[in-house]
């Protein structure tokens, strides 16, 4: 059996009395690609919000590594290997699409105030190893984020090279778990297809484990190892693409009460 | 995967690099690099000592190296960690009081310069540390109020100073006197001497502005500088590609307010003393001003906007250099807003003859409505007195015509058609007449208009400032 690299136990959060999430169990195996699906409001972004340490779970416990991250400050737990993209994009706008890249790079170089006023031999070359690693995480993208785009601010970008640009943001931190919050919402069919391509690269030739979030069923069908689906915070069925697209409650969660009876 | 047809292609980016090319005059400001940029400022500066002795202009030339540190120092806190800080100017003053504490009469001690001025960056930084934590919890308008507060509570301290549990530390409203000059190792500068400005104040200002302004360039250029910027950008995404926030934060309070401390410092030792009332709140809303002019993020432009705005602020002290603005930026102003642009010199010569019969009505009813100016002065002054009404004793003519240019201008920006044609005649007749009878006698107050109408001006024209790194906001 494959290692658990994320693992959730029991863990609830509620917003006075809303439980937006209650007693979840879930985990996600090293080297695994696992979408979470439901329909709006089922707990999905809370739950990417719970892993990340945006909000501190009222009840459970969360394991990275085999190792408790609750309570952790989102930028340690970004630290220790945990990246994300945000559903509502959330670029650095007016900084260049390379400084964007290279300002996540942030939590594993080192150089400090004096070092970097002082531009001691160590500063420069870190600043010129996370310059290369920025240039490196874009190219992951093809043409699409290459060269002359490095330079402009992220906001001429188009809506797609945002949602690229937001994943190359998030390796540079140089994760191993990845949570994608639906990287294909707004996007063509042709770059939804791309978008679908990507996401298996990004495991088999980046190396990083994926939970992702998706609306399209096409991109949820294409990449998953596993999905889990949920439904007001509950996890309603876990398995296959075809087990859970078949589950009674996952129809019923998408389609109301009596759907399968009417089809 | 890289070789797709080439769907969605981005006109976004093509259009973008049409649009920088559109304003390459700008642009080009930030092609040139950072150092050159530099080395021509200080070579400008440096040169007008030599140039000059006039005392006058040489202290405005220090004050304007005061106002460039603070602008840079300003920027980081705001331009670069996004942190609204109204209590900028407190560091300031802490930084002026520290020294004039630490070197004058009032307790005896008269440490060396460059020794007070690091402790006035370690005790500057170390307020600012403290003064940062509130921006834990509180962003935007919230952080502003109460950084305004920490401001009010300098303010309250030093004014009440002269009684803190039975000491007295700042002397009060009286503020400390008889500061030291500015004393290298035992060798003290004097701040003149036979009545003529020790210029070597400006080459230490100078200095002081070269190694901060290299020391803020080289972190915005580093992993920190960055992290500022985006945090500035979006907190919570920050946060979340592994950037301590809340420690940045602090940074960026603990830079500004050593920036300040050091330039109050500075200012303290050629001011040869402190008091409450120089750090007013007029002069924080001055720092702000050059900081917005220039371009909230670009330390080119806190340097071209604190230049700017002090230098307009001090010429504008002389009524002539003020009218002639005036004038100016009227005419300006209305090539800016009338379509067709031939148009505005049809307002203009309205507005001349209608001053001509004006005149004439008025000289006809009475004598001392009017003003005739002696032969032997200049011609511009001469045309001004036989076109607009100076009466000899204006009275109340003065508040009533102030009431009415208001009102005048929001009749002209209301009404349409040919009725704004009709009104704005008069309403620039009125603008000239409040000028001469009521502005022009008012320097004070009147350069401060002035330089919000300039401000409005620019920001209209560019919102991001002259060279501002800002170009949009979260959409």
């Amino acid at each position: 059996m494959a290692t658990k690299l994320l693992e959730l136990k029991g863990v609830s959060m509620a917003f006075g009395g809303l439980k937006c999430v209650d007693d979840l169990d879930l985990h996600v195996d090293e080297g695994e690609i696992v979408s979470a699906i439901g329909p709006n409001g089922a707990g999905k972004t809370t739950l990417f919000n719970l892993v990340t340490g945006v909000y501190e779970p009222t009840a459970g416990e969360i394991l990275f590594e085999g190792e408790s991250i609750k309570g952790l400050s989102p930028h340690r737990i970004t630290q220790r290997g945990i990246a994300r993209t945000f559903q509502t994009l959330r670029l650095f706008l007016n900084m260049s699409v390379r400084e964007n890249v290279m300002a996540a790079a942030y939590g594993h170089t080192k150089a400090g105030v004096l070092r970097s006023i002082l531009r001691t031999p160590g500063m420069r070359r870190e600043e010129r190893e996370i310059r290369e690693l920025a240039e490196k995480r874009l190219a992951f993208f093809g043409d699409r984020l290459m060269g002359y785009r490095w330079d402009q601010p992220a906001y001429s970008l188009s809506y797609a090279n945002r949602r690229r640009l937001e994943i190359a943001r998030a390796t540079a931190t140089n994760p191993r778990l990845l949570l994608l919050d639906e990287p294909a919402a707004g996007m063509n069919p042709k770059e939804t297809q791309e978008i679908t391509e990507l996401i298996s690269q990004l495991r088999d030739e980046g190396g990083y484990t994926i939970l992702v979030i998706e609306h399209d069923m096409h991109v949820v069908e294409g990449i998953s190892d596993r999905v889990i689906a949920l439904d007001h915070g509950v996890k309603i069925a876990e398995g296959t693409f075809e087990e859970v697209a078949t589950n009674p409650r996952v129809v019923e969660a998408y389609l109301g009460t009596g759907a399968m009876e009417r089809k | 995967m890289t070789e797709g047809p080439r769907i969605g292609k981005d006109e976004w980016v093509a259009r973008s690099g049409e649009n920088i090319e559109r304003h390459r005059l700008l642009n080009a400001a930030d092609r040139v690099p950072g150092w050159a940029r530099l080395v021509l400022f200080c070579l400008f500066v440096a040169a007008i000592p030599l140039v000059t002795d006039d005392g006058y202009v040489n202290v405005i030339v220090f004050d304007t190296l005061i106002f460039c540190l603070l602008a840079i120092g300003l920027n980081v806190v705001v331009g670069w960690g996004g942190l609204l800080d109204l209590g900028y100017i407190a560091f300031f003053g802490i930084g002026a009081y520290t020294y004039a504490i630490l070197s004058s009469d009032k307790f005896d001690i008269h440490l060396t310069s460059p020794l007070v001025m690091v402790i006035c960056v370690v005790f500057g930084a170390l307020i600012g540390l403290l003064v940062g934590l509130p921006s834990w919890r509180l962003s935007g308008d919230y952080l502003a109020i109460v950084t305004l507060f920490v401001y009010q509570i300098f303010i309250s301290i030093v004014t009440n100073g002269n009684d803190l549990f039975g000491v007295d530390l700042t002397g009060g409203v009286n503020g400390i006197a008889n500061i030291d000059p500015f004393d290298l190792f035992g060798r003290g500068i004097p701040v003149s001497h036979e009545g003529i400005f020790n210029s070597n104040y400006i080459y230490l200002a100078l200095g002081v502005f070269v190694v901060v302004f290299a020391a803020l360039y080289l972190v915005n250029h580093s992993r920190i500088g960055r992290a500022w910027r985006a945090l500035r950008e979006d907190e919570l995404a920050a946060e979340l590609m592994g950037m301590p926030t809340d420690w940045l934060k602090l940074l960026a309070f603990a830079f500004g307010a050593a920036v300040a401390s050091l330039t109050g410092g500075l200012f303290a030792s050629l001011k040869v003393g402190v008091f409450p009332e120089s750090f007013s709140l007029t002069l924080l809303i001055t720092v702000y001003a050059m900081l917005i002019l220039g371009g909230v993020g670009s330390q080119t432009g806190a340097v071209l906007g604190a230049v700017a705005v002090y230098v307009f602020l001090e010429a504008l002290r002389d009524p002539d250099v003020s009218g002639w603005v005036f004038y100016i930026a009227i005419v300006l102003a209305l090539l800016l807003v009338i379509r067709p642009r031939w148009m505005v010199a049809g307002v203009l010569a309205a507005t001349v003859v209608f001053g001509f019969v004006v005149h004439a009505l008025a000289g006809a009813i009475d004598d001392t409505w009017t003003t005739t100016a002696s032969p032997e002065a200049d011609s511009v002054t001469r045309f001004l007195d036989a076109w607009v009404v100076i009466p000899t004793s204006p009275g109340d003519s003065r508040t009533i015509a102030y009431v009415g240019l208001v009102a005048l201008v929001l009749l002209a920006t209301t009404v349409k058609g040919v009725w704004r044609w009709l009104a704005l005649v008069p309403t620039l007749y009125l603008a000239a007449f409040v000028w001469e009878n009521v502005m022009s006698e008012q320097p004070d107050v009147t350069r401060f208009v002035l330089l919000g109408a300039m401000l409005v001006g620019v920001m209209v024209t560019r919102p991001s400032g002259l060279l501002g790194e800002r170009r949009v906001e979260i959409v």
